[in-house]
């Protein structure tokens, strides 16, 4: 199985791809290619290994076998919104600062934040419709507004892939539309963007490419036909439970 | 008796208290920040494992050349950054979390420090290693003290924005910059720093006392983080020059006399302090209207 034939070329390639933890494969035997530009889903049930590709993408997993190639794609080009990102709600930062912190590349340890790019963050908390929280404690959010300001860094990172994971989890309609126009956004401006997804809907309402993975990959390719019922069906008889005298793979 | 002989007399007249005076300011200067970092990383009992952690270099150095100052502070510093080191690369190469890592590697130095001293040593050597003298602070000592607090500012404005990020989002952090790791080692080292100067003037047990308790202290007053800080740096140094006055006046020990008074403030704030003190939040004013 691999990625439909695309003219552009791949920001990301798959070669029989084995990602897992203790020897335990959660993505097995994974070929293909991701396209630059490319708007792509990853569908599949619970423990499927679908955080776990992304992972792997951002270099925190090590293969058990085969390799990702990221054609050129620097570390500091690729920026990850993690499943509920683990973010200490305690700590005493203003969401203004939170923001600041997506112009790392730019600044780095010491860079100053210069009047242009004081404007850049003023730009991006209007973008997710957080005018006037400048000044608040990230604490004070709501779930909705701390996506909001997560999606505001990432605007600032200005990164060439972007992996969000579940990132419409337990948000409202209004939000979730609404940072779906940044998707969009960011897609129009030919970025490569993979979206773990549950809400099949959303799916294939605006999300062109789909893998649907269960551990091995099930379909991959046009949404339409990645999502057709046969394919959710395979889907959902993967065995989710690790077997300890599982035998050493051939394959 | 009036308020300058209460207050500014002693330090005019005696020449010990001038030098104490300078020794806790700038041991506020270095342990106000650290101690308020200390506190926002979850690492409030950390200070004082690492405070036992120096207690066997400091001790082998006093065994082998007395009250020397070169070799308490060599010994120290070098016993304290094995051990923070090497808690710190455990818990980042294996699956062991920091803290059960820092247990282990404290508790072995500590256990080690004890062995020495009482093997070697005498009670009161180890009453001055366990409680230092701030009112015999000798020149070099107080260069050392200073030297100390320069080199913690300066480290820490190096290191700040990866110490930040760590405590918020160390995920995104690791995403974006690899100094998370010598950010943290450089955090650690400054804290076993500024514990080796502290225990010259309050011991290896109490100088954990001027981080830590200013820090929660001001916890209760401001809630930004660069205020934060500040206050606890001011909170340290009033504490100081307070506990010195309580000491000459009272004819305490200076040590826990400074300590308490921090303490003090501290069991003050957690009732009154505005930002989630008890009665601010058993009696809330009105609530607003948006």
């Amino acid at each position: 199985m691999s990625a439909p034939a695309a003219p552009a070329p791949a920001a990301l390639r798959f070669r029989d791809l084995t990602l897992g933890y203790e020897r335990h494969p959660a993505v097995h035997h994974l070929t293909g290619e991701v396209p630059e530009g490319a708007l792509l889903a990853i569908c599949g049930p619970n423990g499927a290994g679908k955080s776990t590709l992304l992972r792997g993408i951002m270099g925190q997993l090590r293969p058990l076998g085969g390799a990702i190639e990221r054609a050129g794609l620097d570390p500091r080009d690729m920026a990850y919104l993690p499943q509920g990102a683990q973010v200490d709600r305690s700590f005493p930062i203003s969401v203004y600062d939170m923001v600041c912190m997506g112009l790392w590349r730019a600044t780095g340890l010491f860079g100053g934040i210069g009047r242009k790019d004081k404007e850049k963050v003023r730009a991006a908390l209007a973008a997710v419709g957080l005018e006037g929280f400048e000044s608040r404690p990230i604490g004070t959010l709501s779930g909705g507004q701390m996506q909001r300001t997560l999606f505001a860094r990432l605007l600032l990172q200005d990164a060439r892939l972007i992996l969000l994971d579940e990132p419409f989890n337990a948000l409202d309609a209004k939000t979730i539309s609404d940072l779906l126009d940044l998707v969009r956004r960011w897609h129009g401006e030919r970025r490569t963007i993979l979206a773990v997804l549950h809400d099949f809907d959303l799916v294939r309402a605006h999300f062109p490419q789909t893998l649907l993975l269960a551990r091995a990959p099930v379909a991959w390719g046009a949404t339409a036909d990645a999502l057709a019922p046969e394919n959710l069906l395979k889907a959902r008889r993967m065995g989710e439970a690790w077997h300890d005298d599982a035998p050493a793979c051939a394959a | 008796m009036s308020a300058t002989d209460l207050l500014i007399a002693p330090f005019i007249e005696f020449e010990f208290m001038q030098r104490a005076l300078v020794g806790v300011f700038a041991l506020a200067l270095g342990a106000g920040p650290v101690g308020a970092f200390l506190m926002l990383r979850r690492m409030s009992l950390t200070g004082d494992a690492m405070a036992h952690a120096i207690l066997p270099g400091a001790a082998i150095g006093f065994l082998l050349s007395g009250l020397d100052l070169f070799a308490m502070t060599f010994g120290g510093l070098a016993a304290g950054l094995l051990v923070a080191v090497g808690a710190g690369v455990v818990a980042r190469a294996t699956e062991l979390k920091e803290d059960a890592s820092l247990a282990a590697f404290y508790l072995i130095s500590l256990a080690l420090g004890v062995m020495i001293l009482s093997v070697k040593g005498s009670n009161v050597d180890l009453l001055h290693v366990l409680f230092g003298t701030v009112l015999g602070l000798d020149d070099p000592t107080l260069f050392l003290v200073a030297g100390i607090a320069t080199l913690t500012l300066l480290t820490l404005a190096l290191i700040w924005r990866p110490l930040v990020l760590e405590c918020v989002d160390p995920a995104f952090l690791s995403s974006v910059s690899r100094a998370g790791a010598p950010g943290h080692i450089a955090f650690l080292a400054l804290v076993v720093l500024n514990l080796v100067g502290g225990f010259h003037a309050l011991g290896t047990l109490l100088s954990v006392g001027l981080m830590m308790l200013p820090a929660a202290t001001a916890r209760f007053w401001v809630r930004d983080l660069t205020p934060l800080v500040v206050c606890a740096t001011a909170i340290a140094f009033v504490s100081g020059v307070v506990g010195l006055l309580v000491s000459y006046h009272l004819g305490a020990p200076s040590g826990p006399a400074i300590i308490l008074v921090a303490g003090g403030a501290y069991l003050v704030s957690v009732l009154f302090g505005p930002a989630g003190g008890i009665l601010t939040r058993r009696w809330p004013r009105r609530h607003l209207e948006a």
